[in-house]
């Protein structure tokens, strides 16, 4: 344990496999696959490991024993600096899960599978790198890791309008990456004002939060650390989305190639909540503070906007996505409450969304496989033929209306139960969207599965062993989590009260 | 290792009157139907008879376990038995983390057993066992009846859970999963393989979505109970709140949260304007609504009221009072009206439902929650009973079509005779005793308070009472009396004992369970003594504890039992009824349920009366009743269509103004990157290449010096020294 | 008889071989003059040594710095092996251009 470099590990394995898959000849599809399967294998056996017993994160700062600390450009005090504390944890696990059943959802992607294949790799790479970052420069740098192959994957292997999905996505995030550069400088030369060295280390500037000197210090009239939050929370709110950040999800979710877009949902826009989570909210707690308000407002907007929008739609995987964009307003709602319920309760939302919405994804694919279009309203009868699949895509939009039982209702009811001492209007303006959710994902279901059997979809097979299996793991959590919520409550509870602690310090409260 | 799992399985003991391991018992109940549907979701299908045995069985034994309980909880026979887990230690924190706010450190979901709880449990797990009977033979044939048994058990499990709950979180969790399964047995014929119902899949989504409206707002009622109080255990909700109260009189947000979550139970317990599910939700196989009607959801709206009732301030107690009252005599008149065997059962579901709920509001809360038990079980007999109608008719459910079965189907007409007798409130069956409880309280209440608002209740459930025994004989006379009117009909036929022996079972408790009067025939007419629940479950003393003199309290809470007992008083319960308006009030519902029955003869036994003419006279009310006073279509209109449209609204906004402003922000950006590449090649490139051309120019000029001639060279070479000599010598720079 | 001597021969001598680089019609006789410059250097480098003597402290005593003897004899060296060299280039540009007027080749140009 001392000796492994376990994070790293983590992070960099799939680039291994990555480096393999591209070395082996033409042709050997099943093999590069096969590599694929084992190099994102390694990282979820080892987070797995780590998670159900391999660290204690009870004491809710970073764990020491997997904390990896190196220079890398001293010139800059650039750090390589990797640490997994109860916030990181369970993110790690479900992005190592979703990466993993990713790849055998990909399956039978046909185009080029070397590339695709690659670039899935190096994708958790990225994202897996993101989470686990303690140096903000390091940060960065994972996260445009991440931007390139979401990039192409979406642009060469997505639908019809590929590169028009490919290319908003590609723009929106990176013009949110452009603001968070602009903060991370910012940051770091303000950081050694003073006789202080100037750092990337986050914990560290974490620690001067609220106490450093230019939290009195002005730009433009406007308070620095005013600008510096919105200049992260921007960049954070593209990826999460956050409404009016958002229109680029639904093209990139339509235009997606399943297995990806179970990626984006499942993982992808955990990134931005995390990054608020770990950067925008310490680094400047007073401005959070300040504008907890505007969050919740628009946290709201996204939960109501998102369900009616979605109840609005006749393509499956568009609903879904704007079904996506509704449950990522919990965590904004949840996080501006300032409440430890609603902030467990927002965070919660992260993993419960990361596996329902995987889900749904996965659901959708198996029918657009089959019928090569997502069109609700051609659709019905399927329950006839497909019993298996309507087991498993119950399951899965009951987890997302949020149904007791399954995960989401823990983060949902939490997240709203901490947020109503804050926002009580808001909160209950945003049960609208509680119920929009129960009504669109119903009627999708009904006009899916119920009624006539068209006569064109009767000799559609059910789920294949394959197609049950990537969707297994996401139900079994779903209903584990619902269950069992101290699954995760007890790992992120601690590091999460450290953090609302300091934050509280931070803002005199 | 492992640290998620510690706390999850305390080692549960006994603290009871119960005998040892009370908690493990009454935990089984639950967990035994909910174990069958694991089974039987996952190998139900190759069990023989697809395992519908394997449910029932499990029922059984739940049943009996919950019965056995309840034995030893009457012969206990103390007001305030109260067996709470979470006060002996034992608890599931579920997702409350320990690192809670010290407040909340302690909260844990744990099992909520008195005299209430137990009573119910018991009833729950009976009727719903009989269901379970019933539906093997009612259910022969289907095709996915395996299906069908699993989704069975689980809303038992759900039902049972949600009355051992001992908080509100819990509480709410299975009042979810009863939603959920009442979605899927209600829609369980939408997928049907021969033909499937879109119509039953319309009821379910409908019945889905009617009580998701309530449960949000029972939730935002939590939520708003959760901030003030940080507690959502029943017991802690009692004391924060007579706290409260004592300290500062009640406050308009406890109003808001009484009131919102009273919505929940309106959405459950389908009052008015919630209750449109409920006749829908007849699209449901018969078993399944008599699972609904009698057994679950609905009752545990009622219970819910009941158990909330100390959280709601006298203006949220006027407005359960009203609601329920209205819907009583709302739902009565559609009843009048309705043709379908079912419809008419569901609407008389919603008018009792009324009643139990106004009781609750008047302040008879033990009267309201009595009322629940006797209704499930003349409930549940009276639809079992119609669905063996249906089933012996061949499915056909319009009462126009039947007629004369009275000889063809004797046990089922015996069983719906009585249990007809006992909901209209005819005296010494067993709904006479709650309904009677009922009247009196509310007239007990209108005589307390002088106020004429109080005195409505009243006088809007007398007229329910009598419109009631007249649609429910109306039922009885033109399904069972004269002669068949169709061919279903006249070859109608007797059903299996599996239906027959839940008919008679319940049709036992139709008559005895209000009272046992086979035991004290004297009592049982005069009302001497207060029918058994009335003695076991009490009304809250409002007074008391709105002073604030309860620490822990049992039953309903209120008493303030245990805190007294341990001063060493003796409590002392005052009776439930003031003895002069129970005999007033008794007087008046008998007169009611008389006027009713006899109306019913008039029309339909003597045909002395034509309802059709009636019918005819009333012109454009009937019609409105008929229809159901167009609140179905009002609510397509105004909300369905309405929601619609505004999402259709909101995507356009999404479409064209969001999505519009990004593309003008990209526009924008290439016409700037347009002006940028012209700026690069006029200006930057200009520079660039005026530079170049500059540079060759001056070449061009200074070639010619260039003639590869050494000695040229030289002599320039010596011209330059010579010139450098002249600078050094003569100091030129 | 002093330093002035020395420079007036070498001047001449460098006025001599410059006229002669610049104006003789013959590669060779451009090498000469080119002799004749470098000799002109060597008389001042010499002269200039020999009446402008200075010393050096070295290991305890004073030693007289030669440098401008020392150079004289490593330009004698270097024109030798200029010398070499130029007629080496001058043998090959006969083969090439079958001449050695520097008139004539004017190839550099280019």
């Amino acid at each position: 344990m001392d000796s492994l470099p376990l994070l790293s590990l983590i992070t960099f394995a799939p680039l291994l496999g990555m480096a393999l898959s591209l070395l082996l000849p033409k042709g050997k599809d099943d093999a590069v696959r096969w590599t694929a399967v084992v190099f994102t294998g390694i990282p979820l056996l080892l987070s797995c490991w780590v998670y159900l017993g391999g660290a204690d994160f009870s004491a809710g700062g970073m764990v020491p024993e997997l904390t990896e600390q190196w220079s890398w450009i001293p010139q800059f005090n650039v750090e390589y600096f990797l640490g997994m504390d109860g916030l990181s944890a369970p993110l790690v696990l479900l992005s190592c899960l979703i990466h993993f059943i990713a790849v055998f959802a990909s399956w039978n992607i046909k185009k080029s599978v070397k590339g695709y294949f690659a670039l899935l790799m190096l994708l958790e790479v990225g994202v897996n790198g993101v989470f686990m970052a303690l140096d903000f420069f390091q940060f960065y740098v994972f996260w445009e890791i991440m931007l390139l192959p979401m990039y192409f994957l979406i642009g060469i292997w997505g639908g019809p309008r590929r590169e028009y999905a490919a290319i908003k996505f590609f723009l929106y995030t990176l013009a949110g990456s452009v603001l968070m550069l602009v903060a991370l400088v910012a940051v770091y030369l303000k950081s050694g004002e003073g006789d202080l060295e100037s750092t990337f280390n986050i914990l560290q500037l974490q620690s001067m939060a609220g106490t450093w000197a230019f939290d009195a210090s002005t730009f433009l009239g406007m308070k620095f650390t005013t600008w510096i939050f919105w200049f992260l929370f921007v960049g954070f709110a593209v990826k999460i989305p956050v409404f009016p950040f958002h229109t680029w999800l639904p093209d990139a979710h339509v235009e997606a190639p399943t297995p990806i877009s179970v990626i984006l949902a499942g993982i992808l826009l955990k990134l931005g909540a995390y990054g608020m989570l770990r950067i925008n909210f310490p680094l400047a707690p007073d401005a959070f503070a300040h504008f907890a308000y505007a969050l919740a407002i628009l946290g709201t907007i996204n939960i109501v906007y998102g369900a009616y929008v979605a109840m609005g739609q006749t393509d499956f995987k568009r609903m879904v996505a704007y079904s996506s964009v509704s449950h990522m307003g919990y965590f904004l709602l949840g996080v501006a409450a300032f409440t430890f319920t609603g902030l467990n309760g927002a965070t919660l939302q992260l993993f419960t969304h990361g596996t329902s919405s995987a889900m749904l994804f996965l659901i959708v694919g198996v029918v657009y496989d089959r019928a090569h279009h997502r069109n609700l309203n051609d659709f019905g009868g399927l329950a006839q033929k497909m019993p298996y699949y309507l087991g498993l895509s119950t399951v899965g939009i009951f987890a997302a209306i949020g149904l007791p039982g399954m995960s989401g209702f823990i983060s949902e009811a939490m997240t709203l139960l901490g947020a109503y001492e804050a926002f009580p209007v808001l909160v209950i303006l945003s049960t609208l969207g509680i119920l929009m959710t129960a009504a669109f994902m119903l009627y999708a279901l009904q006009r899916v599965f119920l009624g006539k059997l068209p006569d064109k979809y009767a000799d559609f097979p059910d789920l294949t062993r394959r197609e049950a299996g990537t969707m297994l793991p996401f139900a079994v959590l779903c209903v584990v989590v619902g269950v069992l919520p101290t699954f995760v409550l007890d790992v992120q509870g601690p590091a999460l009260a450290n953090l609302l602690e300091s934050l509280n310090t931070a803002v005199g409260r | 290792m492992l640290p998620i799992l510690e706390g999850l399985l305390p080692g549960l003991e006994s603290v009871s009157p119960l005998g040892p391991s009370a908690y493990l018992w009454l935990l089984a109940v639950p967990l035994l139907p909910l174990a069958a549907w694991m089974l039987q979701v996952t190998i139900g299908r190759f069990l023989p008879r697809q395992g519908d045995w394997m449910p029932t069985g499990a029922m059984g034994l739940s049943a009996v376990i919950a019965i056995v309980h309840l034995i030893k909880v009457l012969a206990h026979w103390d007001a305030d038995f109260l067996l709470a887990s979470a006060q002996d230690g034992y608890g599931w924190r579920f997702f409350f983390t320990a690192e809670f706010p010290a407040a909340i450190a302690g909260f844990k979901a744990g099992i909520l057993y008195d005299n209430l709880s137990a009573i119910l449990l018991a009833m729950v797990a009976l009727v719903s066992f009989l269901v379970h009977l019933f539906s093997i033979g009612y259910m022969q044939g289907d095709s996915r009846y395996n299906i069908f048994f699993s989704n069975l058990p689980f809303f038992t499990f759900a039902m049972l859970a949600l009355v051992l709950s001992d908080n509100l979180l819990f509480f709410f969790v299975f009042w979810e999963l009863m939603g959920l399964c009442s979605y899927l047995l209600i829609g369980h014929l939408a997928q049907d393989e021969k033909e499937p119902r879109m119509s039953a899949a319309w009821a379910a989504l409908k019945a889905f979505m009617t009580t998701r409206v309530g449960d949000v707002c029972l939730f935002i009622g939590m939520a708003v109970f959760w901030v003030n109080f940080e507690t959502l255990s029943f017991h802690g909700l009692y004391t924060a709140t007579a706290d409260h109260v004592a300290a500062n009189g009640w406050e308009s947000w406890m109003t808001f949260g009484g009131v919102m979550m009273f919505l929940g139970a309106v959405g459950k317990s389908a009052q008015f304007p919630l209750h449109v599910w409920l006749p829908d939700a007849m699209e449901g196989p018969t078993p399944v609504s008599a699972m609904i009607h009698a057994a679950t959801m609905v009752a545990a709206g009622v219970y819910l009221t009941g158990r909330i009732y100390l959280l709601c301030s006298p203006e949220a107690r006027l407005v359960v009072a009203c609601v329920g009252a209205f819907t009583a005599i709302f739902a009565a008149t559609i009843g009048i009206t309705s043709f379908d065997i079912k419809k008419v059962l569901a609407y008389s579901t919603i008018s009792q439902l009324g009643y139990m709920i106004c009781a609750i509001g008047v302040g008879g809360v033990a009267a309201g929650l009595f009322h629940v038990i006797t209704h499930a079980m003349f409930k549940a007999c009276l639809f079992l009973g119609s669905g063996s109608v249906i089933h012996g008719c061949h499915h056909e459910q319009d009462m126009r079509e039947m007629g004369g079965l009275r000889k063809k189907m004797p046990i089922t007409y015996l069983t719906m005779l009585v249990s007809t007798l006992a909901i209209s409130g005819v005296p010494l069956f067993a709904g006479f005793y709650s309904k009677d409880a009922i009247i009196g309280k509310a007239l007990e209440r209108s005589q307390e308070s002088g106020e004429l608002i109080w005195a409505l209740p009243f006088w809007i459930l007398l007229g329910a009472a009598a419109i009631t025994a007249f649609y429910m004989f109306r039922l009885i006379f033109m399904t069972f009396h004269g002669t068949p009117r169709s061919k279903h009909a006249e070859h109608a036929h007797e059903s299996p004992w599996t239906m027959t022996v839940p008919l008679l079972v319940l049709g036992f408790f139709a008559v005895f369970s209000g009272k046992f009067w086979l035991a004290d025939p004297l009592h049982a007419v005069s009302g001497g003594n207060d029918p058994w629940f009335l003695q076991l479950v009490q009304d809250p003393d409002l007074e008391r504890w709105e002073s604030g003199h309860v620490t822990a309290a049992g039953g309903l809470g209120g008493h303030g039992a245990l805190a007294e007992h341990h001063e060493g008083e003796v409590a002392h319960h005052e009776h439930y009824v003031g003895a002069e308006a129970h005999h007033e009030a008794m007087i008046f519902s008998v007169l009611a349920a008389g006027t009713g029955i006899l109306l019913a003869f008039l029309f339909y036994f003597w045909k002395v009366l034509s309802a059709a003419r009636v019918a005819a006279s009333l012109g454009g009310i009937y019609r409105l009743v008929l229809n159901k006073y167009w609140i179905d279509e009002l609510y397509q209109v105004v909300v369905v269509r309405g929601t619609m449209k505004f999402s259709d609204a909101l995507f356009w906004i999404d479409r064209t103004l969001v999505d519009g402003l990004v593309h003008a922000v990209a526009g924008t950006m290439r016409r700037l990157a347009g002006l940028s590449a012209a700026t690069d090649r006029i200006v930057v490139d200009g520079a660039v290449n005026w530079l170049g051309e500059t540079t060759i120019a001056a070449g061009q000029a200074t070639r010619r010096i260039q003639t590869g001639r050494i000695q040229q060279y030289a002599y320039f070479t010596f011209a330059g020294a010579l010139a450098l000599a002249a600078v050094v010598l003569f100091d030129l720079i | 008889m002093g330093l002035t001597a020395y420079l007036v021969v070498a001047a001449i001598l460098f006025v001599i071989g410059l006229v002669m680089v610049a104006s003789r019609r013959n590669l060779i006789y451009v090498l000469m003059g080119l002799e004749l410059i470098l000799n002109a250097a060597n008389l001042n480098l010499v002269a200039f040594n020999r009446f402008n003597p200075t010393t050096k402290f070295v290991a305890g005593q004073d030693v007289p710095v030669l440098d401008g003897q020392i150079a004289a004899i490593f330009v004698i060296i270097l024109a030798a092996a200029e010398a070499a060299l130029a007629l080496a280039i001058v043998l090959n540009v006969y083969s090439l251009f079958e001449t050695i007027r520097p008139d004539d080749i004017d190839n550099l140009k280019d």
